[in-house]
């Protein structure tokens, strides 16, 4: 890999070469320009590349060249759930019958499609212990406000609207403080207590008859089991509220509890997460939303129904909150979930998160002499440590991060959750091996050793990456967001 | 347990217990209260081999008419376009599909200058000065579009043409509930915004028009005298538009776009039932701070070499949390790089003569219709749909198209009831002069 400037696609361009190869134009010519209105034609051309098909791959090859995904290696990032992409899901998105069919088509031309969007449903609110589930929203952060926004409606539906808090742990993630304000909330923290876990007499101490819903991630960010789930739902209950359920961590719990068991009202997935979807760099992903019986009425519009062996749209659906996404949801995403909920089976998801939570723990115990471990207790899918005492020695944990590049490994999640001081948060998952974990905790118990006795080398680190670290400052002071020619 | 995904056997397991200090893996689960412990397996399938898995999955596909096999004229949002062989062999390449939002730009230089060639094709197709990384889809950027005007202007009112799709619409007032902000519709008059009604409703009160550019009707909205009506009331003049389209017509940017956000489906990305597509988001560069969602920029490393990283991260609910502008976190990252892909195969000439091509074959078949004795109601002037008048139910039809091999136009009654018997036909660079010819002899037939 050299570490020379990647040439932009703009700067490989050269007028008069092209990439494409159009269908024929086989109606009549006409004057465009005659069918418009005066001044819609466009005059200037979009400075789009200019390039052959060949430049097109070698570009693309050398830029893949210089990314990590999980293929190309240990990828433990914490509450990502970075693990294995079967290749079978993408072969079967790919099906002309998944891939190339229309939303607005006649249902009857589409009952495959609904079938197996149905059948995922089942899937879904099986392994959730929830009454029915909703495909419609994108992602994570999406489903968290589809369901905030049917507490919203459930609670106005009773006259309730005085309800306006949403109460969420510190340690809880981003997107639900957000997701609470978009959908009209304001958000009120509740603390942890010594244990990691949430504060029981703090909860008591902030719900009330203005709280809407509690959200809560189970195991939390820290990876630890919330043991008081059945309190924390009795309060947040007693007063009237609703417990919501931040499916981001569900790989930890699979056949081991049920959110609809554990008292919650709601939950997301993130089936891009515990189900394979793949990252795709960022998304695109898939957040169903499953309820129990009194949400729902209020489920986003159009709710899939079965008849027979027909499947159907259902748009009358009087309290429905509305639609929150175009057509029914990431179908493509929605179909490599299934196949990868049917490659496992019930035995393989058990297996997955038994093996999860082993290597978790396994990974903790190999790592705990060597770092702080804030909260030494049987931890699930993931565990944070904290690296306080290397902060002692002027190493931090970013440092560290960024050392774990040269050995070939994406770093874990840092700084995260809040609530750890220099935090890093580990999740191995089930598909990576013994030797895979070994040979990294192996690394990181060499860069604990190499800040005491070489710190600069974890200081300047990285070192064998394409660029080091780069200028965060300077690209938000001068922001440049797109390529101009010089 | 063994399991091709599950590299776990008996001997790793005992190695890794007698590590952690425990002589089963239950031990590790003793934390859960007994009262919600989940006793046994899921009441699912059982597992499926992979061969049998594949067969009874394709079986399923089968079912569904699909576009490769019928010849598609259904729009309305989603349309079946060319789509350059290479766009599936560049993202099938796993260090860009199997990797996380480009955290650590150490190792994801890739996947930012990707992103970054993205956000400068969308800003050169909008002729806007910025664009982010990509939305969930057209629907829901267009809602954030609304919430970041009524943000930004501190009013508390959308005025959304009723020539926006129908379901964009929809989702629009989904996000607008959830800020407590007010939507208005404006009819339409002629298949495009009633500009008279517009000008009624848009006051002090407006954050924010928004239209659709081609419209839901195809017809081609007139951006100069909305421009002027949004921003006499300093309203914000946000465009939902179709990109592809922007290759033949003169960009939301030139008529004072202040957001410009759509759908980049046209351009390399399956229609796959609805999602995932790809919205794009790009405003005027004093939006630049309110923008949701990720925005990668240039900057350099020690030695003065180029990189690029995730910025003006502060907007961000991972950093602002509940001040963020924006709850977004997953977007759409790989399709973002499909249509990138196809962009960049496409190129400065390919997008022109392709949406020139949209232009011609549609206005080939408007014609066509017209000759056979159908009323196009709307005569304004059109990109790749045009509303057809039928006698008799489009449902009904479109089943009969079906057993013709093809696959008809959208019902407009079922979102309209003015406009029952009356089907939105698209016709892309896809369809052939024979299939366009097929669909108006067969539709002939029907309606005769």
């Amino acid at each position: 890999m050299h570490k020379d400037n990647q040439p932009l696609i703009f700067e490989i361009t050269k007028e008069g070469r092209v990439g494409y190869n159009l269908p024929e134009l086989d109606v009549p010519e006409v004057d465009v320009a005659s069918l418009l209105p005066q001044g819609v034609l466009r005059e200037e051309e979009a400075d789009l590349p200019e390039v052959s098909e060949l430049d097109i791959m070698r570009h693309y090859t050398a830029l893949s060249n210089r990314n990590h995904g999980v293929d190309t290696g240990f990828y433990p990032l914490g509450s990502c759930t970075m693990k294995y992409n079967p290749k079978i899901n993408e072969s079967v998105a790919r099906f002309p019958g998944f891939a190339n069919i229309h939303p607005l088509q006649d249902e009857s031309s589409v009952q495959g499609a609904m079938e197996l969007m149905y059948d995922l449903q089942e899937h879904l609110i099986e392994i959730t212990g929830m009454d029915e589930v909703t495909l419609q929203p994108a992602a994570g952060a999406h489903g968290e406000w589809t369901a905030l926004m049917m507490i919203r409606a459930f609670h106005e539906a009773n006259g309730d609207t005085h309800r306006t808090k949403v109460i969420v742990p510190d340690s809880a993630h981003g997107t639900n403080p957000a997701s609470a304000t978009v959908a009209g909330f304001e958000t009120i923290t509740v603390k942890s207590d010594e244990n990691g876990l949430v504060d029981l007499e703090d909860l008591r101490r902030v719900a009330g008859p203005d709280t809407a819903a509690l959200m809560l991630t189970n195991p939390n960010t820290l990876g630890l089991f919330e043991e008081s789930i059945l309190e924390l739902a009795e309060i947040i209950h007693g007063v009237g509220g609703k417990l919501y359920y931040d499916g981001a961590n569900l790989n930890a719990v699979m056949s081991k509890a049920r959110p609809g068991d554990m008292g919650f009202d709601c939950v997301h997935l993130n089936l891009h997460k515990t189900f394979t979807g793949p990252h795709g760099g960022g998304g695109p992903g898939s957040g169903p939303v499953g309820v129990k019986a009194d949400l729902i009425p209020f489920l986003p519009s159009p709710v899939l129904v079965k008849e027979d062996d027909k499947y159907t749209f259902d748009y009358n659906r009087p309290q429905t909150i509305g639609r929150v996404k175009p057509f029914y949801g990431n179908f493509g995403i929605n179909v490599r979930a299934y196949t990868y909920i049917r490659s496992m089976g019930p035995d393989g998801l058990k297996a997955v998160t038994e093996y999860a939570v082993l290597n978790a723990n396994y990974m903790m115990r190999r790592l705990e002499e060597y770092f702080d471990l804030p909260y030494n207790r049987h931890c699930k899918h993931e565990f944070v440590l904290s690296g306080r005492r290397q902060k002692k020695l002027g190493v931090r944990t970013l440092d560290m991060a960024k050392r774990l590049l040269d050995f070939g490994y994406h770093p874990p999640t840092i700084y995260f959750p809040l609530n750890v001081e220099e935090g890093m948060m580990i999740e191995p998952t089930e598909t990576e091996s013994k030797e895979t974990l070994d040979a990294f905790c192996d690394a990181m118990i060499q860069i604990a050793k190499e800040v005491e006795e070489n710190p600069e080398i974890v200081q300047n680190a990285p070192h064998t990456t394409v660029i080091n670290r780069l200028d965060e400052t300077k690209a938000a002071r001068q922001p440049v967001l797109r390529y101009k020619k010089a | 347990m063994k399991h091709r995904y599950l590299p776990m056997t008996e001997q790793d397991q005992k190695e890794m217990l007698d590590v952690i200090g425990i002589s089963s893996i239950d031990e590790l689960f003793s934390d859960i209260p007994e009262k919600v412990r989940f006793k046994g397996e899921y009441n699912i399938k059982p597992a499926k081999a992979e061969s049998a898995l594949l067969k009874e999955l394709a079986q399923i596909a089968e079912k569904n008419a699909d576009s490769k096999k019928h010849a598609s004229f259904l729009g309305a949002g989603v349309y079946d376009h060319f789509k350059p062989i290479i766009v599936d062999h560049v993202i099938s390449r796993s260090e860009f599909y199997t990797a996380y939002t480009p955290y650590q730009p150490e190792i994801s230089q890739g996947e930012l200058q990707a992103i970054f060639e993205f956000q400068t094709m969308i800003c050169e197709l909008t002729g806007m000065e910025l664009a982010n990384s990509s939305m969930y889809d057209g629907g829901t950027a267009l809602a954030e579009a609304g919430n970041l005007a009524a943000g930004h202007t501190r009013r508390k009112k959308l005025v959304v043409s009723e020539a926006v799709h129908p379901e964009y619409i929809d989702v629009v007032k989904m996000y607008a509930k959830g800020q407590n902000v007010a939507v208005v519709t404006v009819p339409t008059k002629d298949g495009v915004t009633d500009l008279a009604k517009l000008e009624e409703l848009v006051d002090e009160e407006t954050a924010a028009v928004l239209v659709q550019y081609p419209n839901f009707f195809g017809q081609i909205e007139d951006l100069a005298k909305v421009e002027q009506i949004t921003h006499d009331k300093k309203a914000l003049f946000v465009v939902s538009a179709n990109p592809l389209a922007l290759g033949a017509l003169t960009p939301p940017g030139k008529f004072g776009a202040d957001i410009t956000v759509g759908d980049a489906q046209p351009f390399g990305i399956a229609e796959a039932f609805g999602g995932p597509h790809c919205g794009f988001f790009a405003v005027s560069s004093k939006l630049m701070r309110k923008v949701p969602g990720r925005l990668v920029g240039e900057t350099t490393d020690e030695e003065g070499r180029r990189g690029f990283v995730l910025t003006l991260q502060a907007r961000e609910q991972h950093i602002r949390r509940d001040k963020a502008t924006s709850n977004i976190c997953s977007n759409q990252a790989l399709n973002a790089l499909a249509a990138s892909v196809a962009m960049t195969a496409l190129g400065k000439k390919g997008v022109k003569e392709m949406a020139i091509q949209n232009i011609t074959k549609t206005h080939y078949a408007k014609q066509a219709f017209e000759k056979a004795g159908f009323v196009v109601p709307f005569q304004g002037a059109h990109f790749n749909e045009i509303v057809v008048k039928v006698n008799g139910s489009v449902t009904e039809a479109n089943k009969a198209l079906l057993e013709k091999g093809i696959i008809g136009g959208f019902d407009l009654g079922r979102v309209n009831s003015d406009l029952k018997n009356h089907v939105l036909i698209a016709v892309t660079e896809q369809r052939t002069k024979e299939e366009i010819d097929a669909l108006v002899q067969e539709m002939g037939a029907l309606y005769a």
